[in-house]
């Protein structure tokens, strides 16, 4: 289990329940590396700015990884994080490696029409 | 607004250290984690010269190691980055996203990035076969040919680690001599995994969707060439991080914050600096713990010399 605040997502069934009851969700899937611990972190302080967005990681090693790891959209991903965005069950942003607080904020603005 | 003693920013060696000591001086430090904790060490896969530990010690544990030692004597952490500091009655004020937090003291330990190639290709391609971390991203290049770009310690220790999953590795370094400990240096020529491309350096990544091959040039001879690979790791150094602080504390011309002779004291009066913020020579784990003790106990005296 990843060592952070954010909620996680262990198991298929915790995933397809976050994906069925969540219109707008960020899931980061990773491990506690120099790459993904950023990329937590900026969650951690957007999620209280962006209520409607469910945020959750994952870890890349765990059973349920399997799902974010076979997305086409990852297909030619090859750096840790892997970072979906889903709309209504439905990919709409992904991105691999680190990422800045301004890259993620605004995909988050963009997709999800944030104010 | 509670005004804080001390508040840290950064959390690598330095950070930590400095943490520990103010926290046992019963001066409540604030630590302010970044975008990186623990730092560039936590890249590492084996540190072999930390003292106290002869078996080596990954960089992630040891760092953990340093903040649950902080966190016993009761040190207190917060996420988040400084923006921008100034200066206020009795101390200063520290910009986190929208909030401020107001102290008596500040000691800057935010380290140093790594470096990112300078060509344009390279953020294009960085997840897909562009890395600036062999622990994080090398098992994806399992059976694959990579090249790892850099002459220093991390450049060596890279290389080997990779030898672990790639075909192939490829040491590219603009200069015809290396920086790296002459041990690094014998573990990587004795491994026959490990090729060598000196002097070269990269002028264009080339690919589609993902890195395909690089175009190199040799910088005394101006000679270019193709080399196929399927992903490189760069590990060219890295620079200060002190952009924020630059409007209040003078710097070199390479962005390292200016301290006074054997001391961590900045050109700011209850600014203190350590660690790789401040160092433009050692740039060493051990070398930054030690700053990061000076800092604290620097800070301590100023505090008890102005605020008694």
């Amino acid at each position: 289990m990843l060592n952070t605040n954010l909620r996680h997502l262990e198991t298929e069934e915790e995933l397809k329940e976050a994906i069925s009851t969540n219109e707008n969700i960020m899931i980061c899937c990773g491990r506690m590396g120099p790459m993904c611990l950023p990329v937590y972190a900026i969650m951690e302080d957007l999620r209280n700015k962006h209520s409607h967005v469910a945020f959750f990681d994952q870890d890349f090693d765990g059973p349920a990884a399997s799902y974010i790891q076979n997305l086409p959209e990852c297909a030619t991903f090859r750096g840790l994080p892997f970072t979906v965005y889903l709309k209504n069950g439905n990919v709409i942003a992904a991105t691999t490696s680190i990422q800045s607080h301004e890259e993620v904020k605004s995909i988050l603005d963009r997709e999800f029409n944030a104010k | 607004m509670l005004m804080e003693n001390i508040t840290i920013i950064g959390t690598g060696p330095a950070g930590l250290t400095a943490a520990i000591y103010a926290a046992r001086a019963d001066l409540q430090p604030l630590i302010i984690e970044g975008s990186a904790p623990g730092g560039q060490l936590i890249v590492s896969q084996e540190v072999e010269n930390y003292p106290g530990f002869p078996e080596a010690i990954s960089g992630m544990d040891l760092m953990q190691l340093f903040r649950k030692q902080a966190e016993r004597f009761g040190a207190r952490f917060m996420n988040g980055e400084i923006s921008a500091i100034e200066s206020i009655d009795n101390g200063y004020a520290l910009t986190r996203g929208s909030e401020q937090i107001e102290t008596r003291t500040v000691i800057i330990a935010t380290g140093a990035l790594a470096r990112r190639l300078p060509i344009p290709s390279e953020a294009k391609f960085y997840g897909k076969g562009v890395s600036g971390c062999a622990t994080c991203d090398g098992a994806f290049f399992r059976n694959l040919d990579v090249i790892v770009v850099g002459g220093g310690n991390t450049a060596m220790e890279d290389a080997i680690f990779l030898t672990k999953f790639a075909k192939s590795v490829t040491i590219i370094h603009r200069r015809d001599y290396l920086r790296a400990a002459p041990v690094e240096v014998e573990k990587a020529k004795g491994n026959p995994k490990i090729k060598w491309m000196i002097p070269q350096v990269i002028d264009e990544i080339i690919g589609k969707e993902n890195v395909t091959g690089v175009t190199l040039r040799n910088p005394e001879t101006n000679e270019t060439q193709h080399l196929n690979c399927d992903g490189i790791f760069v590990a060219i150094g890295h620079d200060p991080q002190t952009e924020s602080f630059r409007n209040l504390i003078k710097c070199d011309k390479e962005g390292f914050l200016k301290v006074t002779n054997c001391s961590t004291i900045t050109s700011a009066s209850g600014i203190f600096a350590c660690g790789d913020a401040s160092d433009p020579v050692y740039k060493q784990a051990v070398v930054a713990a030690g700053t990061g003790c000076m800092a604290a106990l620097d800070a301590q005296k100023y505090l008890e010399n102005t605020h008694k």
